[in-house]
């Protein structure tokens, strides 16, 4: 065996012959799952049809496997194979709800959100999360190509009146904008895998609720969703290759129903000759948070872990400073570097498992009670969630090797708990608990050791979507992996600075 | 490789006390040699020097020739007891010397054998923590001889110890220079090393002040001395002292008498017809001659009780 593997050897037999450092590890493991378990375990959620209690529906999801909103006004006729649909948005106006200034008065004014729709679809049939292309106007983003949920491309047009193309060939459409109906420019492609031959072809308009932001008491931020819907005058229609004699139908794709069974703030068109007025309510976008639990919320109970493994690894260390052990290791081992980094593989190995086996029951476990109790969970690939369980295994082991670090220049265990509770479990706290304002917990996240919660995230932000993409509701300012290499530099930079001193002083 | 330890010429200050002022001496395979000296003398520092765990400021400690920094697997070289407290207390003794024992690449198979010479089969698998200090210092022996080292470098063995232990710990070492060991072992009472060391390394103020076999400390402080019996003590003194002799009681009807040879002696308290009942040379015990070497080595001295 290799000098270092020797040391390894060494750190990990000093390590399990402590009964309780293995038992806290057992008991972080535990605390992580039980307290995941326990609040899956209490989360119950069921939906009213009528006065009865049902199983709540669940939330459509896209092509690409996202959950999705797909709430929209809809007036089409049937496509089969090639053809195309042009028309000429002459204007969008809308109506926006805003806080009630007298207690129980309605307060509507005119206005239309910035991501308002409308435009020509195509969409494989008239379910929710079918998939679909779309050229459209949109309130505040100009003209734009977006398909199946996620796809989002801008055009020139800044906003109606505008004339709007989409061409269907094959699986593959094509976005045409123009400003006098006949010098046409490309927005955008969208090929769309598996589209049936028969699909519907028509006019659509969306309006998603209005998001406002507001500062609490406490110095975080409230955010608020209301009503709004859109109106957009359509013109000069027409369709190319529409079924012989098929006449245009109407839906309100993805309405809320009442609970009287009517449909919740209705869509609505009106035909006058050639003109359609059309109304909708609605938004076609990913969803996240509102659209059911994120599976990292299972995994709350991993701050008690890293508390836990913070003391563990500080006091694997500290221990042998305050009996004078510390000599006896260095006599066996006179290279100092390599017997921190064997202290450091060691401490970190040993909290990866525990947090692989940790997240790897609350994860899996925790979706499915959740999802026997009726809650919605966001669906999330096989490869996402593996992420999350790995990525707070690592988390759990970087934020051991930083204890480590910390306890080994500090020397002193109170202090260096303090002082790694404060750096990699406080800033997470204080930034997802909606306490500070936006900006400053989005820093927090970007600067301390616990940017690396980052890699826990599920939830994509798309530009396209105006969501309060906030670390409270899951949204992290650093990209999973980048958050958690903040997390491992500062690991490594204090194990760096460890290892200088151990080497520069007398021991 | 050689079983020695050289130290050359060290010099090590701790803010502004001179802890090493150019110690220098050899450890020779062999024999026990005793490395001692009062409090404060530098003894412990020397050896924290010697295993690489405090740096000089100047000057070289080398074991077998070697810098200790450079040994890779530095316990096959040298078994070191420095601080037998220095111990996990949740730990049992056999898991202390089986992450040493791994640290080095030996197996689990020599901890038990070391156990068993340190005398600690029985209680192999209990917790450091609950063990005396006597159980203490045999797991720290059985700790250096875990690497079988030709070299031993054990700091105040003897402290807090029993007499059975004492005992058990001087055989011992004897023992394991008789193999052909080199070991050094530090006290601050000369009477614990009394029987056990061959050598001697008498360190006071950071410097050696003696490096010499026991048997020539002795002869050295007994030098010249003569032991008069009398009845008539006073008489004695009288002419002796009228003879140039240094002469002083040390007993109800003893005289020790520097200046004068035994002859002369005889000859002058025959001549003034003073009784005598013996006369013969002067043997100085161990603790005597360390006294005398350290007197001017010792920082913090007793003042009369």
């Amino acid at each position: 065996m290799s000098g270092f593997g020797r040391l390894v050897r060494a750190e990990w037999t000093k390590f399990r012959t402590v009964r309780g450092w293995v038992l806290g590890l057992v008991a972080a493991a535990a605390l992580t799952a039980g307290l995941g378990l326990q609040t899956a375990a209490g989360s119950h959620s069921s939906c009213g049809a009528g006065t009865v209690e049902v199983a709540c529906p669940s939330a459509p999801v896209g092509p690409g496997g996202e959950a999705v909103t797909d709430a929209f006004s809809f007036v089409h006729q049937r496509l089969d194979g090639d053809g195309a649909i042009t028309a000429r948005v002459a204007s969008v106006t809308g109506r926006i709800r805003k806080p009630d200034v007298r207690p129980g008065v309605t307060n509507l004014v005119s206005g239309v959100v910035p991501w308002a729709k409308a435009g020509v679809m195509v969409k494989d049939g008239t379910k929710e999360g079918a998939a679909y292309a779309a050229v459209m106007v949109t309130g505040a983003h100009g003209v734009r190509m977006q398909h199946n949920f996620t796809g989002d491309t801008g055009g020139t047009t800044a906003s109606a009146p505008a004339w709007l193309r989409l061409v269907r060939s094959g699986d593959k459409l094509i976005g045409y904008e123009s400003a006098d109906g006949r010098t046409w420019a490309e927005v955008g492609t969208a090929t769309l895998a598996g589209l049936p031959d028969s699909v519907r072809i028509g006019l659509f308009v969306a309006s998603p609720g209005d998001l406002t932001f507001s500062q609490d008491a406490l110095g975080g931020v409230v955010s608020a969703q209301r009503f709004t819907e859109a109106t957009a005058v359509f013109e000069e229609i027409s369709v190319l290759g529409a079924a012989a004699g098929d006449a245009w139908r109407y839906d309100d794709i993805g309405v809320t129903m009442g609970p009287d069974g009517k449909p919740h703030h209705p869509g609505g068109h009106v035909r006058r000759g050639d003109t359609f007025t059309v109304t909708g309510v609605g938004d076609i976008a990913p969803v996240g948070d509102e659209g059911g639990m994120r599976i990292e919320q299972t995994l709350t109970g991993l701050f008690t872990a890293l508390i836990v493994v913070v003391v563990v690894a500080v006091m694997f260390i500290t221990a042998e400073y305050r009996r004078g052990l510390i000599r006896t290791t260095l006599t066996a081992s006179p290279r100092r570097g390599r017997v921190l980094a064997a202290k450091a593989v060691v401490a970190g190995a040993v909290t990866f498992v525990t947090g692989l086996v940790a997240a790897g029951i609350t994860v899996p476990l925790g979706r499915r009670i959740l999802e026997a109790n009726g809650n919605r969970v966001l669906p999330v690939s096989t490869l996402t969630e593996m992420r999350v369980v790995a990525g707070s295994a690592a988390l759990l082991a970087l934020t051991a090797v930083l204890a480590l670090a910390l306890g080994a220049l500090l020397r002193r265990g109170v202090v260096a708990v303090t002082v790694a509770v404060a750096v990699t479990v406080l800033p997470y706290f204080l930034a997802t608990v909606s306490v500070l304002p936006l900006e400053p917990a989005r820093w927090l996240l970007r600067l301390t050791p616990s940017a690396g919660f980052a890699i826990q995230q599920t939830l994509v932000e798309y530009p396209q979507v105006a969501a309060h993409y906030t670390p409270v509701l899951g949204y992290y300012p650093l990209p999973p992996w980048g958050g958690l290499a903040v997390s491992a530099a500062y690991a490594a930079l204090a194990l760096g600075l460890a290892v200088v001193k151990l080497r520069g002083r007398d021991a | 490789m050689e079983a020695t330890i050289e130290v050359a010429g060290l010099r090590k200050r701790f803010g502004g006390v001179l802890a090493l002022d150019g110690m220098s001496f050899t450890v020779t395979p062999g024999r026990v040699t005793g490395f001692v000296g009062p409090n404060g003398a530098g003894k412990s520092t020397t050896m924290r020097v010697v295993l690489g765990l405090d740096a000089a400021d100047e000057g070289t400690a080398l074991v077998g020739g070697r810098p200790y920094r450079s040994l890779r697997t530095p316990l096959a070289h040298v078994g070191a007891l420095l601080d037998a407290a220095a111990l996990q207390p949740s730990r049992t003794a056999r898991n202390h010397l089986l992450w040493l024992a791994h640290s080095q690449g030996l197996p689990g198979r020599r901890v038990d054998e070391v156990l068993e010479l340190a005398g600690l089969a029985s209680v192999a698998r209990r917790r450091a923590g609950g063990f005396s200090l006597g159980m203490r210092q045999r797991l720290g022996i059985a700790a250096a001889l875990l690497g079988d080292p030709p070299v031993l470098m054990l700091d105040e063995p003897f402290n807090g110890l029993d007499p059975e232990g004492i005992v058990w710990i001087r055989g011992f070492l004897r023992s394991l220079a008789e193999e052909g060991r080199a070991v050094l072992v530090s006290s601050h009472l000369m009477s614990e090393l009394e029987d056990t060391a061959g050598h001697l390394v008498v360190v006071g103020r950071g410097r050696v002040v003696a490096d010499t076999s026991v048997a020539d400390l002795i002869a050295a402080a007994s030098g010249g001395l003569v032991t008069l019996r009398t009845r008539a003590r006073s008489e004695a003194m009288e002419t002796l002292a009228r003879a140039g002799a240094t002469v002083s009681a040390t007993g109800r009807d003893t005289l020790t008498v520097g200046g004068l040879a035994a002859e002369r002696v005889v000859e002058l308290l025959g001549r003034d017809g003073v009784p005598f009942a013996e006369v013969g040379a002067h043997r100085a015990t161990l603790e005597e001659a360390y006294m005398d070497l350290t007197r001017d080595a010792v920082e913090f001295r007793g003042v009369a009780r």
